[in-house]
């Protein structure tokens, strides 16, 4: 099911501005790029899940949820900042995915929540997780965890 | 400015609605005089803590650091703090943060180490000491970890006048919203700046580049 996608990643890599191990997935319509995890210390129960869903169909799509052998419970997520306070609330009936256009998951904004961890996130490690998409199924995916200093833009990525 | 007066009245007012007059401005004139010397009285003679502590954020806390040891404002005094307000369920905004106080710090070379940096969990319920040493670590950077008593909690979040509220989520467990400012203390305790999260690291590097 993986498939390598330069253009894609190429363009993923732009955005963000940093370099990124070539990892896609997909099924029917829908294709993710680079998703992945932060490393998570001993005793801390919940990890984020960051990635870029497009889907190239003619029909919009619907992330609707997930699952994980890694955790308890897999939730979409939302982040707010207003005021200079963080709120970050569950989206139980998930997020869109546009026809012929992109649904980022990112630091930030909307991300995937795992919820009771079984054991920490391990540097290095990748973590199966299936998402849920109304139209196009389920899709799993492996979470690249990455140092927890990843994404922040603050000069530490690798 | 003319005042009108009915028909048949004196256009002047009698002695003793000028006698009254009098009185009331006297009366008016020592209420003032009293407000005067009470907040005079008040803002001369401050308690320790208000001397201290005259600006907007900080105050007097104590809490108990990773390792199981007490930390106070006083404890802290002698070297600039960079304070910061969070929880460590919280997937994003607080090793976001972290990771970019860790960076900025980098970014001073040898004059990194010339300020604390300070993480205080206000979810005290699940935020033992043990994992908060666990989770800053990860930073690879001294981090001093803070957490408490929910009384210890709410003592440090009003000095700080940080906002945080328990928010029940679906499944009997909780989120936390937060502050998600940086506050920067100088060497005896004393606000100097906040870092916002959408500052660039250049406005940030150079708060902090004042700060120590």
């Amino acid at each position: 099911m993986q498939m390598f996608r330069p253009v894609a990643v190429g363009a993923l890599a732009l955005t963000l501005a940093t370099p990124i191990a070539a990892h896609d997935f997909k099924r029917g319509a829908i294709s993710i790029a680079h998703p992945w995890s932060r490393q998570t210390a001993p005793g801390q129960a919940n990890g984020g899940g960051f990635m870029t869903v497009s889907n190239t169909g003619k029909q919009p799509d619907r992330l609707i949820g997930g699952s994980s052998p890694a955790s308890a419970k897999v939730e979409i997520h939302t982040m707010s900042m207003t005021g200079g306070v963080m709120r970050m609330r569950p989206l139980p009936n998930g997020l869109p995915v546009p026809a012929g256009g992109k649904l980022e998951l990112k630091p930030g904004s909307h991300h995937i929540m795992l919820i009771g961890l079984k054991k920490p996130l391990k540097l290095g490690t990748l973590v199966p997780l299936t998402l849920r998409f109304e139209r196009a199924g389920a899709v799993t995916v492996q979470l690249k965890v990455e140092a927890i200093t990843y994404g922040t833009g603050a000069g530490h990525d690798h | 400015m003319t005042i009108e007066t009915p028909q048949g009245e004196t256009p002047k007012a009698s002695p003793l609605r000028r006698a009254r007059l009098w009185l009331w401005g006297l009366v008016a004139i020592a209420a003032a005089v009293t407000a005067v010397l009470w907040f005079q009285q008040r803002s001369t003679a401050p308690t320790t803590a208000e001397k201290n502590y005259a600006s907007a954020f900080g105050g007097g806390f104590d809490m108990i650091d990773q390792n199981g040891k007490t930390v106070t404002d006083q404890t802290l005094r002698g070297k600039p703090y960079a304070i910061f307000f969070g929880f460590t369920r919280c997937p994003d905004v607080c090793p976001t943060t972290l990771s970019r106080m860790a960076a900025l710090r980098k970014q001073l070379g040898p004059d990194g180490d010339k300020f604390n940096i300070v993480f205080v969990s206000v979810d005290p319920q699940y935020d033992k000491p043990k994992d908060i040493g666990s989770y800053v670590t990860l930073f690879n950077t001294p981090i001093i970890g803070l957490t408490g008593t929910d009384t210890q909690i709410a003592r440090i979040v009003k000095a700080f006048k940080v906002y945080y509220a328990k928010v029940p989520v679906e499944g009997g467990d909780y989120t936390v919203d937060h502050t998600a400012s940086v506050f920067l203390m100088d060497k005896d305790g004393q606000f100097v700046a906040t870092i916002d999260h959408k500052e660039s690291q250049k406005v940030a590097l150079d708060k902090l580049r004042r700060l120590i």
